[in-house]
């Protein structure tokens, strides 16, 4: 779809010749990214499906990297408007690494540079098509933070993305605390993508669990979660439910 | 004609392997009038001695805050002073915008000698005609470096620039190794101290130098007279007339007798470049 910005030549509004396209809406996209804080640092998880519409038809894409040597990013929405953030990512830290001077941005720098992008781009009618989550360690201190598609930014002790924002969050305020062991944080964010996979319907059974710490970031191979099938009310799930047709 | 040939442009080398214009604004460097700098773990303080260009003029400012936590201290062309930190002060902004984080000193120092090395290469420029003693704090502690117009810079301990600075160097070098560990307080009497050297003759007073202080937790800030009147006095004896007439320690600026001021204003004027102005 096209949708174009008339500009104003002097007097008269000309439709420009050279028509300026926006993004409206996403093509390939991830869902829920769920990140917490724990004991030694941020834990974060994310599943590799990259649907077209409601078509699951990507099932091996990472939307977890590594920024820096404090930072890691998760994200959620437009695949190809996250490789386009990793890549202003990658040329920041090069540049950063550049300076040679023991200096190094930090989580805290990362999350905000996000947000200027992402309110930058809105600002120009032409937003970056995604939800980013931060996580980093940096001289001892955890960060975890979250910046929107319209660069809304905050930071938090757990936050997830999409439909993880509201059937992760519930479960992470009841259950999450700021010291949990690795261990007991990997639980908590398998069930929540759990239930995610469960009720979200681009949530895919094939997840990464990524970790930061002060020691740097580890993304774990994929795996599957033991799911339960067998419930009544999925084996007809519309039963009882007055249909139109 | 004898006089230097390689000397007319910025760009020309001298057969000796000298670029004598950058070597002229250095120059403009030691005729300031004496700015200094020095830190410990924790502060750095800078200050710097005023002169009135004229007996019916006030003095220039020579100290400048960049931000909360960088200051810097100028010593040559005022002028050029001003637009550098000027620089400097919207560098450290945008930094802070982009990053909410407060911009790295080195980085700062940096860019701030990459910025007076192009005018050391480019026909239609000239060098700037200013030093400048850059402190600041960051995450690796605090900095104090010192930038000069060849696009050099150096980080040190203590250091003092311009006019007379040799006396405070020598002062300065003399206790330096202590810095490091020394306390607030102690680096403010220090930095006064080698402000006295660079004075000879004329007497110490709280009105004709500036000080200013930056540390972990304390925000760049200049420190007010009456302050430095009483660092002054803990080791400066009061003339005794003065002390007899009683108000010496209550009005410094304006108490002593008309022998003071007279001095003051005189000896100044052949020592500072007209191009302070």
């Amino acid at each position: 779809m096209t949708f174009t910005i008339p500009i104003d030549n002097g007097d008269a509004v000309k439709i420009a010749e050279a028509e300026s396209q926006r993004t409206l809406y996403p093509y390939v996209t991830g869902t829920s990214i769920v990140a917490i804080k724990y004991k030694d640092g941020v834990l974060m998880a994310s599943d590799m499906g990259g649907s077209y519409g409601s078509t699951l038809r990507y099932k091996n894409i990472e939307r977890m990297q590594a920024i820096g040597k404090h930072s890691l990013l998760g994200a959620s929405g437009e695949i190809s408007d996250f490789q386009e953030i990793l890549r202003y990512l990658d040329e920041l830290t090069l540049n950063d690494n550049m300076w040679d001077d023991g200096n190094s941005l930090g989580p805290k720098e990362i999350h905000n540079y996000l947000t200027r992008v992402m309110y930058n781009r809105r600002n120009k009618f032409n937003p970056l098509w995604n939800t980013l989550v931060l996580g980093g360690v940096k001289n001892g201190k955890s960060y975890l933070g979250m910046v929107s598609m319209i660069g809304v930014s905050f930071e938090d002790d757990h936050v997830a993305t999409g439909f993880g924002n509201h059937l992760a969050r519930p479960i992470l305020r009841d259950e999450w605390h700021a010291d949990m062991s690795f261990e007991d944080g990997v639980k908590l964010l398998e069930k929540c993508m759990r239930v995610l996979l469960y009720r979200d319907r681009s949530a895919i059974n094939k997840l990464q669990i990524a970790k930061i710490t002060e020691e740097g970031v580890t993304v774990s191979q994929p795996y599957s979660l033991k799911t339960f099938w067998e419930f009544s009310s999925f084996h007809n799930p519309t039963a009882g439910a007055e249909g139109s047709w | 004609m004898f006089r230097n040939q390689y000397d007319t442009d910025v760009t020309t080398w001298s057969p000796t392997g000298r670029l004598f214009q950058v070597e002229y604004a250095m120059e403009a460097v030691k005729q300031g009038s004496a700015a200094i700098g020095l830190r410990s773990r924790s502060h750095v303080v800078l200050a710097c001695v005023n002169k009135a260009q004229s007996e019916l003029s006030s003095h220039q400012r020579k100290i400048f805050k960049v931000d909360d936590h960088i200051g810097v201290a100028i010593a040559g062309l005022t002028a050029d002073g001003r637009v550098l930190s000027r620089y400097m002060r919207s560098e450290s902004i945008n930094h802070s915008f982009t990053y909410e984080s407060p911009l790295p000193v080195g980085r700062l120092v940096v860019r701030l000698a990459d910025k007076a090395q192009v005018c050391t290469q480019r026909s239609w420029k000239r060098p700037y005609g200013v030093g400048l003693l850059v402190g600041g704090l960051d995450e690796s502690g605090a900095h104090l470096y010192y930038n000069c117009p060849s696009g050099n810079y150096f980080e040190y301990q203590a250091f003092a620039i311009g006019s007379r600075s040799q006396a405070a160097k020598t002062y300065l070098e003399r206790r330096f190794e202590s810095f490091q560990e020394s306390s607030r307080e102690d680096l403010i009497k220090d930095a006064i101290m080698a402000i006295r050297e660079t004075l000879q003759g004329e007497t110490l007073k709280s009105s004709i130098c500036t000080v200013s202080v930056l540390g972990v937790d304390e925000p760049f800030h200049f420190l007010d007279q009456e302050t430095i009147q009483k660092v002054i006095d803990t080791f400066e004896k009061v003339p005794e007339e003065e002390e007899d007439a009683g108000e010496g320690e209550a009005e410094p600026e304006a108490a002593p007798g008309a022998a003071g001021t007279g001095e003051q204003g005189g000896s100044g004027d052949q020592d500072v470049a007209p191009m302070e102005m």
